[in-house]
């Protein structure tokens, strides 16, 4: 599919910058220019399709759904999709938070919402799945749904409620309407223009960091040794899985910039499972997420949240290992 | 709308927004139709998510004019708040 790409990235580097093809710089440049070409065009790609999927999600009527139908425990998988879908943006995961709860649907269910909101996103999937191919891409977002689904369930049987902050639960107390709502029915040709600028300002936000991440995994590609992380991450020693989800719950690393430098770790001989269980805690939880949390739930509560999640990646990344190990 | 006196006064143009991208642009289109415009309106900002929860909104970006909620979660075209405010 890329191939035409492939010729394009030998050709500049090739004939057009006279760099040899057996040298480490000519790898290099080939490499980093192939992958942010193909990147970018995935990343477009993906994020408009999500952006016209979200232009028609019926979020209220979800809202009613959840919370009208008896579901069978089904309720925490569809939340979970439903967060694998909503927008990269982060900052509408607390409005939505609080609405869900407001409108009587389970802290579980919601919360089911919240671990994937992040966890998977359009942003991710693309750098996925440009890096790693569709088999991977499949194993972070179905395991992404599943981790959401489970840890929200969990996390409903621990009776929460309480820790929410005051605010919150004064509003769960009185129940209020919402504001008078009029809009406008707008067609599919008069929204196009505006999916697709939000298409093209997503990607714009992230070009930098794409840029930066490829340059220095092209860098690594050309330089680092065959598998030289063998000696110190590759070699399957337990705690390796949670050493890399401690190290990466912390860090706030765009999903832009942080799987081109993932993927080159893997190719020099990190296990493909550490390596998503390492983009999951980087993507999924984040200082920036707490401080957002902070203003709906006590940090004993976030603290709750975060630790089940951790814990469940941790788990993840153990799987994915001895999954691929066996059938890989 | 039901009030007469609406054409007479001036509006009160709200978006609620905790400052992300999308709320950024959304101000930004509507800064540049009041002000392209000559419309009379006051326009603010509200980021508080305490306040964007009076409204009840469960997506952000939302513009309210006049305490009627126009546009949730998404970024509108000029000509579209054009119509809004005319």
């Amino acid at each position: 599919m890329f191939d035409w790409l492939q010729h394009f990235a030998d050709w500049v580097i090739y004939a057009v910058f006279q760099v040899g093809a057996e040298t480490h710089l000519g790898t290099a440049l080939n490499f980093f220019v192939y992958d942010t070409l193909k990147i970018l065009i995935l990343l477009f790609f993906i994020v408009f399709l999500m952006g016209i999927v979200n232009a028609y999600f019926p979020v209220e009527r979800l809202k009613d759904y959840l919370n009208k139908k008896k579901l069978y425990g089904l309720e925490y998988l569809f939340s979970s999709i439903f967060g694998a879908v909503t927008p990269f943006c982060s900052c509408s995961s607390v409005p939505l938070f609080i609405g869900f709860v407001q409108g009587g649907i389970p802290l579980g269910v919601t919360f089911a919402f919240l671990i994937t909101s992040p966890l998977v996103n359009e942003v991710a999937v693309a750098m996925f799945l440009g890096m790693f191919g569709i088999k991977a891409t499949l194993i972070y977002v179905v395991s992404g749904i599943a981790l959401g689904t489970i840890g929200g369930w969990l996390l409903g049987k621990f009776n929460l409620e309480p820790l929410l902050s005051d605010w919150v639960k004064k509003i769960l107390d009185n129940k209020m309407q919402q504001a008078a709502y009029k809009e406008e029915k707008q067609t599919f040709y008069q929204r196009l223009p505006e999916i697709t600028r939000g298409a093209w300002d997503i990607v714009k936000g992230v070009l930098l960091y794409v840029i930066i991440g490829i340059a220095i995994g092209a860098a690594m590609h050309g330089y680092v040794p065959e598998n030289f992380f063998n000696q110190y991450l590759g070699g399957g020693e337990w705690w390796t899985v949670p050493l890399a989800v401690l190290v990466a719950v912390p860090m706030y690393a765009n999903a832009a910039g942080i799987v081109p430098v993932v993927q080159v770790f893997v190719a020099k001989g990190v296990p493909l499972g550490t390596a998503i269980a390492f983009m999951m805690a980087t993507v999924g939880l984040s200082i920036p997420e707490a401080t957002l949390l902070k203003k709906v739930m006590s940090l004993k509560m976030i603290a709750i949240y975060f630790g089940v999640v951790t814990l469940f990646i941790i788990f993840s990344g153990y799987l994915f290992n001895i999954l691929l190990y066996r059938f890989g | 709308m039901a009030m007469n006196n609406i054409y007479i006064m001036s509006k009160v143009i709200k978006i609620l927004g905790t400052g992300c991208p999308k709320c950024k642009s959304m101000t930004g289109v509507v800064n540049d139709v009041v002000s392209e415009n000559a419309i009379d309106a006051t326009i603010e900002k509200v980021e508080d998510i305490m306040e964007i929860m009076k409204f009840n909104v469960l997506t952000t970006p939302a513009l309210v004019i006049d305490d009627v909620i126009a546009i949730k979660g998404r970024v509108p075209s000029k000509d579209e708040v054009l119509a809004l405010l005319n």
